[in-house]
């Protein structure tokens, strides 16, 4: 009886009709798009070019940050993403410079990531390391190893399947990249929302005692949700390649924390047991454009990057719900 | 002639939500006093203990200290007013040693600024030396015993000069050996003249130690007597109410058909409490577990339900060892866990949500959940078990305790399990709600589904349970079936270890 009074006692929001506080991306990215019309509309950033530019230096990201959605509504980290999409551009160059076909260098590329999320997976369910230390550490051994591949040379691929497929080229008009992330964050929300694995993702971050209690086996989903993120990553790391049609050993630099900023200003929890992949894409946009608008302003790289820093705070407050700490 | 009142807590008032919690309680300690506060759950000790110790506001009353008015306003007031709560164990930094404990933000310093450590050191060792323990100081508080601890919480409020303390269930984590310290350290500090309020469910312990015994029901004072010559019937219709048996009716289900049983617990061994338990459980049949807090009902729970690996012995379910948890769900072993808000619910998710998380496979085709057709159990569990909730998309959170419970149990119940193990079911339920539980879970046992039931509320046990067993010093001391049982009373007698009735017992 008393433990109910509490509940009752306490004052959990008196539900407003509408959150807005879930839509604060998709609110934002619409001002931030409206902005930047009203501004220099005239100098391009309107033209379908420059829209189809945000799309195509977002896609990585935006893949990265799909995967990153599942792992952090998992009630974990992966930091390690951003060295694993270099070590994977560099397998597939490598593999595709000695000869082999391109999906075989698929193939490898998407191995390396997978051992990688197997490496993370193993530490922090097996071992019991927390996430943020495992791949903190995960992140530099990673990028120690691709400087070491090649000794910090690139690597150029010129097979021009591979390059049009995974970056430079087009479907009905469409760049490849774009239809990469949209296919990626659809497979995505389809997986997170509608699958049993995803709802046991959610459960798991939400309260991984109660999700055991029920029968849900919360080290393997982590496990899977470690996976996905170095397939992702993996992925990434060959659109990079495709787009530059080389690789290199600094791919992906800073990438993890643009892929979480896009995850968390997307509505999904930093502490897990919600996520939104369809928030992700519109956060990962959000960034993009911002930057692209930023650059057509002709703002230099500093001032790009204190404005963009600001406005993902500003923009993380505004989702945050009231009472919450 | 009584020792003078050191503490005198008058009419106390105190509403939740315009719910009356505490109704015009009065309740007076003498100094050097040990005074026992008794109750079940939610008949307002806790409540009037938090007031006391400034964690809640009283809505009207007059608390005096000495003779003395005081607004005891957060618990620093209390702190000055000398009253302090001996928590268990979680109020103590366990990295830090017992002397950092003992004064932490108030440590002793050099020229203002420098911690003296061997100063703090050589208070501590004094005060611990003052209560009879032999506790090195340097100690880091995480390396000692939970008894220990204890100690140690309290050791930290005689240094802070309080003359008051509040001990809530000290014994229920504790060895025997622990508890003959801990009951030495009670009769020190009374000789010292420290005041002591003792709230806990054991009455032999009660009558042991305590002076005098104040009983709580229904958020009154319902009595206040000396121990001396108090008898452990006359606290338990106190606690009880007379003709209060009528909220939930017993009613005898007949003889249960004569089926194999389709759980054998054999000679079950688990770490600290469990010695040896077997008993059998037919379908159909639901079986009571009764025994103190601590004394080990849960652990045989997560034992059955394969959460746990026995030191020896086994759980047998419809004639096959249960391997592991996965193994127990898959063959139709359900649990509701004591904890629903810890170990039950994922608060922050939907009714829905949490109703399909353990049926998520059945719903599974084609790699996707079928939402429409899952739709279709949460509408008929809500509906069935009366959840009351605006829809199947409100969070968990936002329901009563009661509602909660009806998620936990409904998501099991919806898988059709042939066992359900029920712990502690209905802790901070409405009795509304509560009969509504024990209504579906007598439905489910007409319909051949095994029920384990364990709990702390007797009166509980008695409506729900054919068959009560009593778990005692890590053995099951007594099986009896519930049309043998007359009164609480005897349940009650039974559950501190005294013998009773004619039923048959096992393993002695």
């Amino acid at each position: 009886m008393q433990s109910k009074v509490t509940i009752s006692g306490r004052p959990t929001m008196s539900l407003p009709s509408i959150q807005w506080q879930n839509y604060v991306v998709y609110i934002f990215f619409v001002i931030v798009l409206g902005f930047f019309a009203v501004t220099i509309g005239d100098k391009g950033f309107l033209s379908v070019t420059n829209l189809f530019n945000i799309a195509r230096t977002t896609a990585m990201i935006t893949v990265i940050a799909v995967a990153m959605t599942f792992i952090i509504s998992a009630g974990e980290l992966d930091l390690s993403v951003g060295s694993t999409t270099a070590l994977a551009a560099l397998v597939c160059a490598l593999v595709i410079q000695a000869g082999y076909p391109w999906p075989l260098a698929f193939a490898a590329a998407i191995g390396a990531g997978l051992l990688v999320g197997c490496l993370n997976g193993f530490f922090v369910t097996v071992i019991g390391i927390p996430s943020f230390l495992v791949t903190l550490g995960m992140m530099q051994f990673i990028r120690g190893v691709d400087m070491r591949v090649t000794y910090t040379n690139p690597v150029s691929v010129t097979n021009q399947t591979f390059n049009s497929l995974f970056g430079s080229g087009k479907l009905f008009g469409i760049p490849s990249l774009l239809i990469w992330s949209v296919v990626v964050a659809l497979i995505g929300h389809v997986v997170l929302k509608y699958t049993g694995f995803g709802r046991e993702i959610l459960a798991t971050g939400g309260n991984r005692q109660a999700a055991e209690y029920s029968g849900v086996k919360t080290r393997r989903v982590k496990f899977y949700g470690f996976l996905l993120t170095g397939a992702a990553a993996a992925l990434a790391g060959m659109l990079y390649t495709g787009m530059m049609q080389t690789a290199r050993f600094n791919f992906g630099e800073g990438a993890e924390l643009m892929a979480i900023a896009a995850v968390i200003l997307g509505g999904t929890s930093l502490f897990g047991g919600k996520g939104t992949i369809l928030g992700t894409f519109a956060g990962s946009l959000l960034i993009g454009t911002i930057n692209n608008g930023l650059i057509i302003m002709g703002l230099d790289v500093s001032e790009q990057m204190m404005i963009s820093g600001a406005i993902i705070i500003v923009a993380v407050a505004f989702g945050k719900k009231p009472g919450q700490a | 002639m009584p020792a003078a009142d050191v503490l005198q807590m008058i009419d106390i008032r105190k509403s939740f939500a315009s719910i009356p919690v505490l109704k015009r309680v009065s309740f007076t300690l003498r100094k050097g006093e040990v005074h026992a506060l008794m109750g079940g759950n939610g008949a307002g000790k806790s409540t009037l203990m938090k007031i006391l110790t400034g964690v809640y506001s009283k809505d009207d009353g007059t608390i005096l200290v000495d003779g003395q008015p005081v607004e005891i306003h957060g618990t620093a007031a209390a702190e000055r007013a000398g009253i302090a709560m001996i928590f268990q164990e979680f109020s103590l930094v366990p990295t830090l040693t017992v002397a950092q404990n003992i004064w932490l933000k108030r440590e002793p310093r050099r020229a203002g600024i420098f911690i003296d450590n061997a100063e703090m050191v050589r208070r501590s060792r004094a005060l611990l030396h003052e209560l009879g323990v032999d506790i090195d100081p340097e100690t880091p508080v995480g390396a000692l015993p939970v008894g220990y601890m204890q100690i140690v919480e309290i050791a930290k409020a005689l240094s802070k000069n309080a003359r008051i303390l509040v001990m809530d269930e000290p014994t229920s984590s504790l060895s025997e050996a622990e508890t003959e310290a801990l009951f030495e350290l009670v009769a020190r500090l009374k000789a010292s003249g420290i005041s002591i309020v003792y709230i806990s469910h054991r009455m032999a312990e009660i009558l042991a130690i305590c002076d005098r015994v104040t009983v709580m029901r229904d958020g009154e004072a319902v009595m206040t007597e000396d121990c001396a010559g108090l008898t452990v019937d006359r606290i338990v219709e106190a606690m009880l109410g007379a003709g209060n048996a009528a909220s939930f009716e017993w009613h005898d289900r007949g003889p249960r058909p004569e089926a194999p049983p389709i759980l054998s617990l054999r000679s079950l061994r688990l770490p600290a409490r469990v010695n040896d338990v077997s008993f059998d459980l037919r379908p159909g049949e639901i079986l009571g577990l009764a025994g103190l807090m601590g004394s080990g009902r849960t652990e045989i729970a997560e034992t059955i339900f394969g959460r746990r690996a026995p030191v020896s012995g086994e759980v047998i379910f419809d004639g096959r060892p249960v391997r592991n948890q996965a193994d127990a769900i898959d063959r139709g072993i359900a649990l509701v866990p004591e904890d629903r808000r810890k170990m039950g619910l994922v608060l922050d998710h939907s009714v829905r949500d949490n109703v399909l998380l353990p049926n998520l496979a059945r719903f599974t085709r084609n790699f996707l959940v079928q939402d429409a057709e899952a739709l279709q159990t949460v509408t008929r569990t809500i509906r069935e078990l009366r959840i009351k909730t605006d829809g199947p998309d409100k969070l968990a959170r936002l329901l009563s305790g009661g509602n909660q419970q009806k998620i936990v149990l409904g998501k099991w119940l919806a898988r059709d399990p042939r066992l359900l193990i029920l712990d502690e079911p209905t802790i901070g339920v409405d009795i509304g709600a509560k009969s509504e539980i024990v209504a579906t879970v007598r439905a489910m046992a007409d319909k051949g589904m095994a029920v384990l039931v364990i709990s702390s509320e007797l009166e509980e046990l008695m409506a729900i349970s054919d068959r009560i067993l009593v778990l005692h010093g890590g053995r099951i001391v007594q099986d009896m079936n519930r049309r043998d049982l007359t009164s609480e009373e005897e349940l009650h007698h039974a559950i501190q270890g005294h013998h009773i009735g004619p039923s048959d017992d096992v393993a002695a």
